[in-house]
């Protein structure tokens, strides 16, 4: 036959029986438009996250004291303490894009009070540090600049420090040791749970920086800073920046290595990688299993149809129709219903994205991947199905075709 | 391939047909052997059962035989691939079966021009108007448009027969034709039967009905796969004539 008689033909035998027309294609349309709107979904959720992450605290950058250089011998990162609060001044005073900054004073010890004893983390760091950590408080308040310039000594409580000292009782205004120096409780920090490492985040104490370096260590050093760029965009800027004011305030030489290490965003970059990483998995496989059920759906309607067509497959054979004859009208009949049917569901999918978008708090982008990838698939699952059945009818006997019940 | 010498329009040779069901064997047909000239109208007839359905699936080449020979035209079908017997069926023998046959929701005009369609060699140029020409000749030039639902048994019939002229076979083949109609309209269609066979096409039809295979010129008759009576008739009737019978009957 001519392929133009082809088209014909295939078009007049799909107008002929629309019901089934429109079901084989409504399987294709709805199998397109659920895996694209499903991954549309997930790449707006994905985005949400990675949003949700950013604006933890992803502007964040860190300064740590350089490596000291003894004989020849390098030495880790903070080997020489070599940051005090003029540091912390200078940069604040100096820097254009920073919102915040705050030093962190590290140490540790064992922390007597309320029912128990326990060993932790204590960290003395500026009152805007809730701020830059993106963290906040569960009860109590914050340190103010009055406790840091006076040197007050108060503390606030990570989740598992509270849980552990004072199970039973509200942890405010009691009174604790650290380093057997009494600290009163002014407040308990949210929980914050696993870092990305799986250290537990809330087995802390913080305090004001400028008491944990006068009554806890009796020195000047401070372990590092704390800052939070304007907005992620000028992250790399602020780094840039942080770095010359260093420079400058350690009077370094043109030549000269720098001994300090300014670092951003990296353990929150993984964090959301790792995040993201998970979730495609998750949506791949939920994409996935959809298509295979569309698929399957196709198969039915394309096989009951086909064979519900043996009869006619036979009429044609008996009047002088040869086997490619049957098997190309059929093929051209499946790609022009899994073309139109999949078209059809590239459009639905984008119209459902418009509404999810305009109209409800759920985000979601068309990734075109997706729709190659399922169009494609939704396409070779129908021509297959359509092909061989048909391929099987068109090689029996005419008269076994006929007879087809 | 092709004999010159041999007019035969049909020559078989200890032709034979077994079905299979299951583990039985069932013979359908034993060992016959038939000619068939050139402008020949043959009846078979038998019970049912007796193997002529079989036979004309064989002649009709629609069914493959187990075993002999076939010669359609000269033309030893044995030998043929599946595109040639398709290219036989398509140039060589219209089939008018019982049940019709027709595409559904498909207009007379469209199932008639279906063989053409499948026509490699493209005899026929314009394959609308040829369609059209076959169905005045049936007389069914004001039904074309109308699709096999909206016609009676007879009309359908008639775009059957009209389909089965419509690429101008030597061999009309037709099961059962008036199987399903009733007795004033199959008068009608042996009438275009002869009219046809007068035009020279040769026609091979199976009834079980003494009566109607009266209209043909010779009576084979099958009984359990083989040809127990073969003969020509000296009674004929003619259509024409008993169709004014008819209406005398009705009118009375």
């Amino acid at each position: 036959m001519e392929a133009k008689n082809l088209l014909r033909v295939a078009l007049k035998s799909i107008l002929k029986s629309r019901m089934r027309s429109l079901l084989t294609a409504l399987g294709i349309i709805i199998g397109v438009a659920a895996v694209i709107v499903m991954v549309a979904i997930g790449n707006g959720a994905q985005k949400k996250v990675e949003d949700q992450i950013a604006s933890l605290g992803s502007n964040l950058i860190v300064v740590f004291p350089g490596s000291s250089n003894s004989g020849g011998v390098r030495m880790g990162a903070g080997s020489i303490n070599r940051f005090t609060m003029k540091d912390v001044e200078q940069i604040k005073e100096n820097a254009t894009l920073l919102k915040c900054i705050t030093p962190i004073v590290s140490t540790g010890g064992q922390v007597i009070g309320g029912t128990g004893n326990w060993n932790t983390r204590v960290e003395g760091v500026a009152t805007n540090y809730l701020e830059i950590s993106n963290w906040s408080l569960a009860s109590g308040e914050f340190f103010t600049e009055k406790d840091v310039i006076s040197r007050t000594k108060v503390a606030v409580l990570g989740k598992t420090v509270a849980d552990q000292l004072f199970p039973n009782d509200d942890p405010i205004g009691q009174q604790i040791r650290i380093k057997n120096v009494p600290f009163r409780v002014i407040g308990v920090l949210a929980s914050k749970g696993q870092n990305v490492m799986g250290a537990d985040n809330d087995d802390i104490i913080i305090a004001p920086a400028t008491t944990v370096l006068d009554r806890l260590l009796g020195g000047r050093y401070i372990s590092f800073i704390m800052a939070s760029a304007n907005s992620l965009s000028q992250i790399d800027q602020a780094q840039a920046e942080i770095e010359t004011i260093m420079r400058k305030a350690h009077n370094l030489n043109a030549g000269e290595e720098n001994d300090f290490t300014v670092r951003n965003q990296a353990e929150i970059t993984q964090a959301a990688t790792e995040t993201s990483q998970v979730l495609t998995i998750l949506l791949a496989s939920v994409a996935g299993v959809s298509l295979i059920v569309g698929g399957i759906g196709i198969m039915n309607i394309m096989l009951v149809s086909v064979t519900e067509r043996t009869r006619e497959i036979g009429i044609r054979l008996s009047v002088g129709a040869r086997t490619s004859d049957i098997m190309i009208q059929f093929l051209t009949e499946s790609i022009v219903l899994s073309v139109t049917g999949g078209l059809i569901g590239v459009l639905l999918a984008f119209g459902i994205t418009f509404i999810l978008n305009e109209y409800t708090s759920q985000a979601a982008y068309i990734n075109p991947q997706i729709i190659f990838i399922a169009v494609s698939f939704a396409g070779i699952i129908g021509i297959f199905f359509g092909f061989y059945p048909a391929r099987k009818a068109a090689n029996l006997n005419p008269i076994d075709a006929l007879r087809y019940e | 391939m092709e004999n010159p010498s041999d007019k035969n329009i049909i020559k078989i040779v200890e032709l034979s047909k077994t079905y299979r069901v299951g583990d039985l064997e069932v013979p359908a047909l034993k060992t016959i052997d038939l000619k068939i000239d050139e402008g020949e109208f043959v009846a078979i007839m038998g019970a049912s059962g007796s193997g002529k359905s079989t036979l004309m699936n064989l002649l009709g080449c629609l069914d493959t035989p187990t075993s002999g020979e076939y010669y359609l035209d000269g033309i030893n079908t044995n030998k043929l691939t599946r595109n040639e017997y398709a290219a036989i069926r398509n140039q060589k023998i219209g089939f008018v079966f019982q049940g019709y046959n027709l595409l559904a929701r498909t207009s007379a005009l469209e199932n008639v021009e279906l063989p053409l369609m499948y026509d490699r060699a493209h005899r026929i140029n314009n394959p609308a108007e040829k369609a059209l020409e076959v169905l005045r000749r049936v007389g069914l030039e004001d039904r074309i448009h109308h699709e096999p639902g909206q016609l009676s048994g007879g009309q359908q019939q008639r775009v059957a027969i009209a389909r089965s002229l419509v690429n101008e076979p030597s061999l009309i083949l037709a099961d059962e034709p008036t199987g399903n109609l009733d007795s004033k309209m199959s008068v009608e269609i042996f009438g275009l039967f002869q009219k046809l066979n007068d035009e020279g096409i040769t026609i091979v039809l199976v009834t079980h009905e003494r009566d109607f295979a009266k209209f043909a010129k010779r009576i084979v008759e099958l009984k359990d796969g083989k040809i127990i009576k073969d003969h020509f008739i000296k009674d004929r009737l003619f259509a024409r004539e008993e169709l004014i019978k008819i209406k005398e009957e009705e009118l009375a």
